[in-house]
């Protein structure tokens, strides 16, 4: 069993402060592991590590082909939803109906509610086909409906050999490895 | 993903703001007859150096939503995990907003060589000059943007980078001189993904 993420000694600064100093960290198939801490105890700058979005001061960060979804939406505002998940590929048309926003397909992404927004980025992760999902605060604008969805979703993903990390300052349903920040 | 990202890029710049820069172009150039007065002979000698100058100023019009919406919506980091390497990102990002800029450009220069009483063969030199001139421009304008993006007053800041640097195509496109200006024009096209790959990933946070 290969590791789809694996974290060597990371350190990282953010800010001149240091957020966290060797962290080892293993996350293999089948496999999801929730971080949380309190605000700025670097959950999100962590995620970011993960998908090589920021480099570690120290350490070293492996990873296989991943999806992320955080706060940045990343689809054009004035493109029906549909159109704009369209851009980044995948099976986008399935995984809308997974997550109850098949029927806002011909509306403007500029006109979601942020709970639906949110779920156009979870769409774009689970459209991507990607074993590694990287999820940041996934439950955030999200109503009870969107988390049981998102939750079957990620217990399939597991089940099939995928892994997902989430960071989360609530619990996320579900049984997940944990890994405790501190401020 | 590099063609649909030129693609999404063209569609963006022509339903949104892409006229504006064509607009100011022409406006600058309605100006100079009020400025220097309505002698044809006077305003067909500076007409040539009075696009050029309006070209300029038009290329900074657009430099702040070339690249930072992207990087504040996150768009530039879903690239990159789509497998986009950064100067890939920057040179389609210079081929998309050339493919708007250049030719809008060159079109609206026929009407502006009108209001400053160019002869034919003048206007055909301009418009020859302008467009070796635009693909070093358009470069240009997308490296200054990546490196302005998520900075305050970036508008202003990006004027004061931009307009230095495209001196050079400005004294050789001005004066005529085909293969200087076009070895700039070809160097800054060159260098400019690097400098834009570079900054994109430098503003991550």
């Amino acid at each position: 069993m290969t590791a789809l993420l694996r974290f060597e000694g990371v350190a990282l600064r953010r800010g001149g402060r240091s957020l966290f100093e060797g962290l080892d960290l293993e996350l293999g198939p089948g496999e999801k592991l929730q971080v949380s801490g309190p605000n700025g105890s670097g959950k999100s700058s962590l995620i970011r590590l993960a998908a090589g979005l920021l480099r570690p001061e120290r350490g070293r960060v492996e990873r296989s082909p991943l999806a992320l979804a955080d706060d940045n939406l990343a689809l054009d505002r004035e493109l029906p939803l549909r159109i704009a998940l369209q851009f980044w590929g995948g099976a986008f048309d399935e995984a809308m109906v997974q997550l109850g926003i098949g029927d806002l397909a011909d509306v403007p992404v500029r006109l979601l509610s942020s709970g639906q927004a949110k779920r156009a980025a979870l769409a774009r992760v689970f459209a991507s086909g990607s074993l590694l999902w990287l999820l940041d605060e996934p439950l955030n604008a999200l109503d009870s409906d969107g988390a049981d969805r998102l939750s079957r979703r990620i217990a399939g993903h597991v089940k099939a050999g995928g892994a997902v990390l989430a960071a989360s300052h609530q619990p996320l349903p579900g049984e997940w490895r944990g890994l405790e920040l501190s401020a | 993903m590099i063609k649909a990202l030129i693609g999404r890029d063209v569609r963006r710049g022509l339903t949104g703001a892409a006229w504006l820069p064509i607009a100011f172009f022409l406006l600058v150039a309605a100006l100079m007859p009020f400025a220097i007065g309505p002698d044809a002979k006077l305003l067909s000698r500076i007409a040539s150096g009075a696009l050029w100058i309006a070209a300029l100023t038009a290329a900074l019009l657009p430099v702040e939503r070339l690249v930072e919406p992207d990087r504040i919506d996150g768009v530039l980091d879903q690239l990159f995990l789509h497998g986009m390497a950064e100067e890939s990102i920057a040179f389609a990002k210079i081929a998309a907003h050339w493919l708007i800029f250049a030719p809008l450009l060159l079109i609206a220069t026929i009407p502006a060589s009108a209001l400053l009483a160019m002869d034919g063969s003048s206007l055909a030199r301009t418009e020859a000059a302008l467009a070796i001139g635009t693909p070093g421009l358009a470069s240009l304008a997308v490296a200054i943007a990546a490196v302005t993006a998520g900075l305050p007053r970036a508008g202003s800041l990006a004027g004061l980078l931009l307009l230095p640097l495209a001196v050079p195509l400005l004294i050789f496109g001005a004066a005529n001189a085909f293969l200087l200006e076009a070895a700039i024009s070809l160097l800054l096209t060159a260098g400019a993904p690097f400098v834009a790959g570079a900054a994109i990933r430098a503003a991550r946070t």
